[in-house]
């Protein structure tokens, strides 16, 4: 066995030296690797289509993206992602060749080539309080042939040309909590109206020259009723809010300087008015829409401040703004739902009686209702007005209707992954049609035919090119069925939305997708958020005829109290197979090393109070848990309060009403940090399911060292209050940076290090035995990583060879945290260049593969560094037993290879999420990176030594092999001939 | 007459005894100029002459064999020095060579056995030499790390020690 395992450290040995890093060939870009851009939820939608050529559409999102998307295909022109606290507030096009941005709180505007992207200026408007933003375009103002943008941010209006971006003047209209809801612009003259409330009781308009900024006239009326803030413009001279009460609709007239409000109960209007109102923020000509219990209700405004109901709809619809599509029209769409298909109606915005567009378009069910829509005209063939609308959908998918068809649907919800998890794909089962397995056959030869052709360099380009056609579009990594290598596997994504997918590993596409009705918006759940997702069944002993399915937690509400919904999902068919309304709230899940007999996993959920819950609700699995009640601790960080507080379980709740599943929970211990020293900022655990193969580690010499093995084991960062903040806020001498090693059951402090002159952030991953964190160093002005390894004291004086092979050791027996632990640690810093997103490292089924770090770059990509890189036995000059043994010489900083970017050229916009699974062959794992965009490949940190590449040539071999046995045959007949001759003579 | 007719009645006759190792039993004497004694004698001290040689030359070749291995160790002490004591093919060659040779040579003996000539010696060399090799070679597999003879070999793959406690949770969903 030992010797096995040396032939095997051998060879990877020879591996890792004849290639130092595993970078792939260009023909071998998407052969293993997926790459899905998305854009996320379309916040702002504004149509291109004036001019001949591309027809496209700039959208802005939730994600923080802008994107200009062709609006024949939906595929993305171009994209960019702005940073994460950069969130886009408004967006307009400008001369008709600009696409104008404005972000961050109304602090950065900048503008944005159509055709290709490039950013063309960028300008910082500085304000002196934090407001409310907007983004207005001044169309028939004309200045120098030039548009003037119009900006309300930080308390300040400011205009700013459209060609480079100056400011041509800045008027600060700083009252405290001042808020411009609404510009308007004279059509004839250059003035422009700016209306807004100061705190929640006065009504301010501002009559300023668009030329100058000067101001030319300002009322402020105070209201006693209050305003909640919304507004809707209704006319040039009348706009209409809620009171705070949100039971009186105040319609407000500003013509003249003279301000006067006209009061309407909400309930003199509509019957059932017992909701909380909201006005719609769509902009339609003498009529607003307003919503209220399930319904959206259309008022008109008469002359005299008269409302007036006009239609009543039922809620799940949408209104898009006025789209003015030909002298003087203006219209506006609407979508209904009815069943499962939705209609969209095309309304005159003064003339409600005539629909222009009515259109009923079957939709996917899956897609849930309608959230937003955007219209756009056309001018059909015959010279009259067509419209097409793109609807924003309640699972964040984006479709273009036209002429009563789905043109395109982009699934956008994918760019909002919470959580994921994978499941196995359903056993192959027997019974091939031959048919099938000829024409397999065929393609196999004929593609192993070109393939030796290609190796042989007898190849053609067309050829060449069909090589790489059939091996990016090799139907075996696309199978529906489990293989031999444990490559295909399903990966089931929780979105933002509610709504799971589950992704075929070999080429990303959705094999079935869910909105879960439990995370759905409803009367009883207001603001449902789902949080995780948990393989809940993986049957593979008793239950093997059962499919798996997975667990989704989510919570009904915004605190932290809110009661949780579990959803049990079949992760074959995509099928919901259970949810539940939980009486409880959901802290925290914890997943047990437990299964029922129907191999359902035991989950813990601990509730706001401390409370502990066991499902699945089943008598069985309180039972299992009574029999291991003593054995089973959590513990709680509480990042607001810097405490970290460990707890036990302990008999039955004590509740008004009986509850077997529930259990009592009585605190430890607690690890309080002192609040104005230390501050938590990150923690670490290991993964749940990763595999270590051995607990010794055989250094230089034969010697051993025994790894501190411990899945109790948590990883905290606290840094001083003061460099909490961003990088630079404190100086050196302020800063610091406490790492903590802490096991889970005792709360016992195993380790503990201080980096002086270190601050946050920190990214952390830990692993069998050690930890490796990522942060930065404030006097050396350089990013660090750390590394800690863990070993065990206590085992080291087991050495005697006798002992060990008659087996009489204490090696594998059950270990107790409560025995007091000796370890010794090991650590090592170098100096690393990047900035971080994320951290993962690689996991395989054995855990006998060497690791690999996987780091989330700044510019969205994903680096692979080898451990052996961060491992703290690395000395400047190794001797020849330690270089044998793989200890690269230290040198002060991480090499970045460029080759070792698992990413290649592909960017991850977004990056939020590194998942690493592990494949069936140890050689290898499966890394699964989100963000905006997806990516997915597979990696073999050591090569794929337990398997044959890719590209080996079988047909070669085959032709050798018999080349070989004909030239045997051909050579013996030839030598019996010549002897028989021999003999004659 | 009745002699006569007595030998009549057997015409001829053939004994097929041979005699020619017993003359008193024979009435015909020898011919002149053979001696029968002589002759015999004369025959067995060539052969036990020339056996004794063919004794000699096996128990030289004997010893020769059984020393050959000697140069052989000399040579393989020199490879193994050549090669080093890193673990790679050229090395585990070597030492794979030095093992098998001895455990090979056992049958070399066959040719010499003899109930004269006395193998004891050159057996006991040969095997002494050859052990010598054998645990040569087994020296080099040790020194390259490919013997089970360290703690390290017996521990490293042992499953990480099971632990009694289980503990989950972390940061507070939010």
């Amino acid at each position: 066995m030992a010797m096995a395992v040396r032939v095997f450290l051998l060879l990877t040995l020879l591996f890792l030296y004849a290639n130092f890093s595993s970078a792939l060939y260009e023909d071998q870009v998407g052969l293993m690797d997926w790459h899905q851009q998305y854009i996320g939820k379309v916040k702002h939608a504004v149509f291109h289509t004036q001019r001949a050529g591309r027809k496209r559409v700039v959208v802005s999102t939730e994600e923080n993206a802008i994107a200009s998307l062709d609006l024949r295909t939906g595929d993305i022109f171009w994209r960019h992602v702005l940073g994460a606290n950069d969130a886009v507030d408004g967006i307009d096009i400008a001369l008709g060749k600009y696409v104008i941005t404005l972000s961050s709180e109304g602090s950065i505007l900048r503008a944005w080539n159509l055709p290709d992207g490039q950013m063309v200026w960028e300008t910082f408007l500085r304000g002196s309080t934090s407001s409310n933003s907007l983004l207005s375009i001044l169309t028939n103002f004309k200045m120098d042939k030039e548009n003037m943008v119009l900006v309300f941010g930080g308390g300040c209006l400011h205009a700013v040309s459209s060609i480079d971006g100056e400011t041509i003047w800045r008027k600060e209209l700083a009252t405290e909590s001042f808020e411009i809801r609404q510009i308007l612009q004279s059509p004839e003259s250059d003035i422009i109206h700016a209306l807004g409330f100061v705190g929640s009781s006065k009504f301010v308009t501002y009559k300023i020259d668009a030329k100058n900024g000067e101001l030319l006239k300002h009322t402020s009326t105070a209201f006693p009723g209050g305003f909640p803030g919304e507004l809707s413009l209704v006319s040039a001279d009348t706009v209409v809010a809620l009171d705070a009460t949100r039971s009186i609709l105040v319609s407000i007239s500003f013509q003249n300087g003279e301000t006067s409000f006209h009061q309407t109960f909400i309930s003199d209007l509509v019957a059932d008015s017992a909701g909380v109102a909201t006005i719609l923020p769509a902009r339609l000509t003498g009529i607003f829409a307003m919503k209220i219990n399930s319904f959206i209700v259309f008022i008109s405004v008469t002359d005299e401040h008269k409302l007036e109901v006009v239609q009543k709809i039922t809620y799940p619809a949408a209104v898009s703004d006025v789209l003015s599509f030909s002298e003087g029209q203006k219209a506006f769409a609407l979508v209904q739902h009815g069943g499962s298909r939705i209609q969209l109606v095309v309304k005159l915005d003064n003339d409600w009686s005539t629909d222009l567009l009515k259109e009923s378009i079957e939709i996917d069910p899956k897609k849930g209702f309608v959230e937003k829509v955007f219209i756009n005209n056309y001018i059909r063939t015959d010279r009259s007005h067509g419209f097409r609308a793109l609807v924003v959908m309640e699972d964040h998918s984006l479709l273009l209707l036209q002429q009563g068809d789905i043109v395109w649907s982009r699934e956008d919800g994918l760019a909002s992954i919470i959580d994921m998890t994978t499941s196995e794909l359903p056993v192959e089962k027997k019974g091939v049609s031959v048919a099938k397995v000829e024409h397999n056959l065929f393609e196999w030869l004929k593609g192993h035919f070109l393939k030796l052709k290609g190796t042989l360099m007898l190849a053609s380009p067309d050829d060449i090119t069909s090589i790489q056609e059939m091996r990016l579009k090799s139907s075996e990594k696309n199978k529906m069925t489990r293989d031999h290598n444990g490559f295909r596997k399903l990966l089931i994504v929780l979105t933002k939305a509610g709504k799971l997918y589950a992704l075929h590993t070999g080429d990303g596409r959705v094999i079935w997708s869910l909105l879960l009705s439990s995370l759905r918006r409803s009367e009883v759940c207001e603001h449902p958020t789902g949080l995780n997702i948990y393989q809940w069944q993986v049957p593979h002993h008793h239950a093997m005829d059962e499919n798996p399915s997975v667990l989704v937690v989510g919570k009904c509400g915004l605190g932290f109290d809110a009661p949780g919904v579990f959803s049990f999902v079949d992760s074959y068919t995509g099928k919901e197979l259970d949810s539940l309304s939980l009486a409880h709230s959901v802290a925290q899940v914890i997943t047990l090393p437990f299964t029922d007999s129907t191999e359902q996993r035991l989950h813990l959920l601990i509730d706001a109070s401390n409370h502990a819950h066991v499902y699945p609700r089943n008598l069985e699995a309180v039972n299992i848990l009574e029999r291991e009640l003593p054995n089973i601790y959590w513990y709680s960080v509480e990042y607001q309060r810097d405490i970290i507080t460990g707890h036990a379980l302990k008999g039955n709740c004590i509740l008004d009403v009986e509850d077997e599943y529930c259990f009592n929970t009585r605190e430890l211990w607690s690890i309080v940090f002192p609040s104005e020293a230390e501050k938590i900022i990150a923690t670490a655990t290991r993964k749940l399911n990763e595999v270590v193969h051995t607990q010794a580690k055989v250094i230089a010499d034969q010697d051993v060292m025994y790894k501190y093995i411990s899945r109790n084991l948590l990883f905290v960062a606290t840094v001083a209050p003061k460099a909490a903040g961003e990088i630079g806020s404190a100086t050196p001498e302020e800063s610091w940076l406490v790492v903590y090693l802490i096991d889970t059951i005792t709360g016992r402090i195993l380790h503990r290090v201080t980096h002086f002159g270190s601050q946050g952030p920190v990214h952390a991953v830990f692993s069998e035995n050690w930890v490796i964190y990522h942060y930065f160093n404030l006097r050396a002005h350089r990013y660090e990583m750390s590394v800690i390894e863990i070993y065990d004291q206590s085992r080291a004086g087991n050495k005697d060879v006798w002992k060990l092979v008659l087996g009489k050791h204490n090696l594998t027996s059950a270990i107790s945290s409560y025995s007091r632990p000796e370890v010794m640690v090991k650590s090592q810093t170098y100096f690393f260049t990047h900035s971080v997103k994320t951290m993962a490292v690689t996991s395989t089924s054995k855990g006998i593969t060497s690791k690999q770090l996987l780091i989330g770059t700044i510019g969205d990509q994903v680096l692979a560094l080898d451990k052996r890189y961060l491992d703290p036995r690395r000395s400047p000059d190794p001797t020849q037993t330690e270089r044998e043994e793989g200890i690269i010489p230290l040198t002060d900083s991480l090499p970045i290879i460029p080759q070792s970017y698992v990413t290649h050229s592909l960017k991850v916009e977004g990056l939020r999420g590194i998942v690493t699974v592990p494949a069936k062959l140890e050689s290898t794992s499966l890394v699964f990176a989100y963000g905006v965009d997806l990516f997915f490949t597979r990696i073999a940190p050591s090569r794929t030594y337990d398997s044959l590449t890719e590209d080996f040539s079988y047909a070669l071999l085959l032709i050798t092999i018999v080349a070989l046995i004909a030239a045997i045959f051909v050579t013996w007949i030839l030598s019996e001939n010549k002897e028989l001759r021999e003999k004659w003579r | 007459m009745e002699k006569g007719k007595g030998v009549v009645a057997r015409r001829w006759a053939i004994d097929f005894t041979d005699n020619s190792t017993s003359p008193s039993s024979r009435d015909i004497p020898d011919p002149l100029g053979y001696a029968r004694a002589s002759q015999d004698q004369d025959d067995s001290t060539v052969s036990r002459q020339k056996k004794d040689a063919e004794a000699n030359w096996k128990a030289q070749k004997a010893w020769e064999v059984a020393q050959a291995p000697f140069k052989n160790l000399l040579m393989m002490g020199f490879m193994m020095w050549m090669a080093g004591s890193t673990v790679h093919l050229f090395s585990i060659g070597i030492t794979f060579s030095a093992l098998w040779q001895p455990i090979n040579a056992l049958q070399v003996f066959e040719p010499y056995k003899d109930s004269k000539v006395d193998t004891l010696g050159p057996k006991l060399l040969f095997i002494a030499l050859n052990l010598a090799g054998l645990a040569l070679g087994v020296w080099k597999l040790n020194t390259l790390g490919l013997l089970p003879t360290h703690a390290s070999d017996w521990v490293s793959s042992l499953p990480p020690a099971q632990e009694v406690e289980y503990s989950g949770g972390g940061i507070p969903l939010r």
